[in-house]
């Protein structure tokens, strides 16, 4: 018998709880349980209670993709685990959430909304990140460095990148397509807003910082102009 | 105890084995104790591009698995007094060998040897793993083509989160005509993505093939511009501020370089 996956819903999002026993054996069950609730589960915040199960980097990586490749986000994981944290702290999910302990409201799943993001759900971060590097964060993202080609960041806000941006950026991905991306060199790979994809022209001449929003349906890119605040829409 | 300094760079095919040889024959002709690690167990070719493939009786493999002492897997140079090889296995993969092996190898050479030089297969699995395990310092070589920048701009990165100290880059085959024709990414274009800090330039040249085929290290060969290439980073290694030359004459695009040679992110 496969052990038991909880799923509870909770303010920050959708509590799952994986059983004890090997990691490899409570993964797939894991996976299984949301693969059968996916359509229910739709969009959801995953905030993962994993116990004790140690989980490296690699697998923390390959498990956040295989969940977000079922329409889902994980946006926190929580262990007794310092190994499990220090991985998950390095894909930039959340290792504690706001309540110290994660209350069982059975109320179902409470979905936030993209336009529930508060300012105080940003992250800012100082590094450059090199071709590999990945980051997923539900909120807005500030990043003081540069992105590579072959490094990604994906948000479900805004990306600011005070720097060059020239690997993938997806602003808005939970499908806010009043997300927007500036960068001081905005010259990604490929652009994303909410379901929108735009591949920039290969060379541009003047380096100036632009701002990347969606405009009647079409991601456009505009040089950032002193004094006109062109995102007082929001 | 020796420094142990891993030669890797992602994509294959961009000169690491060529660039391990040469050091490692650079640093023993400057008079220090040197040995050379082949870490590319299953395709080894270290030990061809020294020159040393006939002499091979143990190798890596048969160190880690006891089945001679590590003493007697080395192989001496035949040119040079304190160069010496361990080769890697030809007949057996990767995993034959664990991160854990390499670090008792190293510290067992650590004794004796100023430098241990390893040379990494390509690609960021095990064996590259197992390359970057033991190291104090890495060296990052590097093509000026997009794929090989792209692939060296992961190892970094890799390097950095194992925290293996900042990666150091070589720039190896730069064709100065192609790069002031506009053909060739230029060695600031390759610094201006990496952000890492240079320790060599290496021109292309034909020379260098003939050499690898030979079995003899163009590090060796006095006369040769690519040798002088790779001494001047068994220097740089050994500390000494050397200067960058260019091998058109032109001085021009190598005086910006320093400028742009930035601290690596953090």
């Amino acid at each position: 018998m496969l052990p038991e996956v909880q799923i509870k819903g909770i303010r920050e999002g959708l509590l799952v709880s994986v059983g004890d026993g090997e990691w490899i054996v409570a993964e797939q069950s894991l996976l299984g349980e949301l693969g059968r609730q996916k359509d229910f589960l739709k969009g959801a915040r995953l905030i993962l209670d994993v116990d004790q199960h140690e989980i490296n980097a690699a697998s923390m990586g390959r498990l956040r993709d295989q969940i977000s490749e079922q329409g889902l986000s994980l946006w926190a994981v929580l262990s007794r685990s310092p190994l499990t944290e220090r991985s998950a702290q390095a894909m930039g999910l959340a290792t504690r959430i706001h309540q110290s302990e994660p209350e069982p409201e059975e109320k179902g799943e409470e979905d936030e909304t993209p336009s529930s993001l508060t300012e105080a759900n940003a992250l800012l971060l100082r590094k450059t990140m090199r071709s590999g590097a990945s980051l997923s964060h539900p909120g807005h993202v500030t990043l003081i460095g540069d992105v590579n080609p072959g490094a990604q960041i994906i948000a479900s806000g805004d990306v600011v990148v005070w720097g060059r941006l020239r690997g993938l950026v997806h602003a808005g991905a939970e499908g806010d397509d009043r997300a927007v991306v500036c960068a001081l060199d905005l010259s990604p790979t490929q652009l994303r807003i909410a379901g929108h994809i735009a591949i920039p022209p290969q060379e541009r001449g003047e380096k100036t910082p632009e701002i990347a929003y969606v405009k009647d349906g079409e991601v456009v890119a505009e040089e950032w102009n002193i004094g006109r605040n062109k995102d007082e829409q929001k | 105890m020796a420094r142990v300094i891993t030669v890797t760079s992602g994509k294959g095919g961009v000169g690491k084995t060529t660039a391990t040889a040469n050091i490692g024959a650079a640093l023993a002709a400057l008079g220090n104790k040197v040995v050379c690690i082949d870490a590319d167990i299953g395709l080894r070719n270290l030990d061809v591009v020294l020159g040393l493939e006939n002499r091979i009786v143990y190798d890596l493999v048969d160190v880690v698995e006891g089945r001679c002492k590590l003493r007697q897997a080395m192989i001496r140079d035949k040119r040079l007094e304190e160069l010496y090889l361990v080769p890697a296995a030809q007949t057996r993969d990767k995993s034959a060998v664990s991160p854990k092996d390499m670090k008792k190898v190293c510290d067992e050479l650590g004794k004796d040897f100023d430098f241990v030089i390893i040379d990494s297969p390509a690609g960021i699995e095990r064996g590259f793993k197992n390359a970057i395990a033991p190291a104090d310092e890495i060296i990052i070589v590097t093509n000026p083509e997009v794929s090989a920048v792209r692939d060296a701009d992961r190892i970094i990165g890799i390097v950095e989160a194992e925290q293996k100290g900042p990666a150091k880059l070589v720039v190896n085959r730069i064709n100065h005509d192609m790069v002031s024709r506009g053909d060739m990414l230029a060695v600031a274009d390759v610094l201006e993505l990496l952000a890492v800090e240079l320790i060599g330039i290496v021109p292309e040249d034909q020379a260098v093939l003939v050499s690898t085929n030979r079995g003899a290290p163009i590090s060796l060969e006095a006369k040769s511009k690519t040798g002088q290439a790779f001494r001047d980073i068994a220097r740089r290694i050994m500390g000494e501020q050397v200067a960058f030359t260019s091998a058109n004459g032109g001085g021009g695009f190598i005086g910006r370089l320093s400028k742009l040679i930035r601290s690596g992110g953090d």
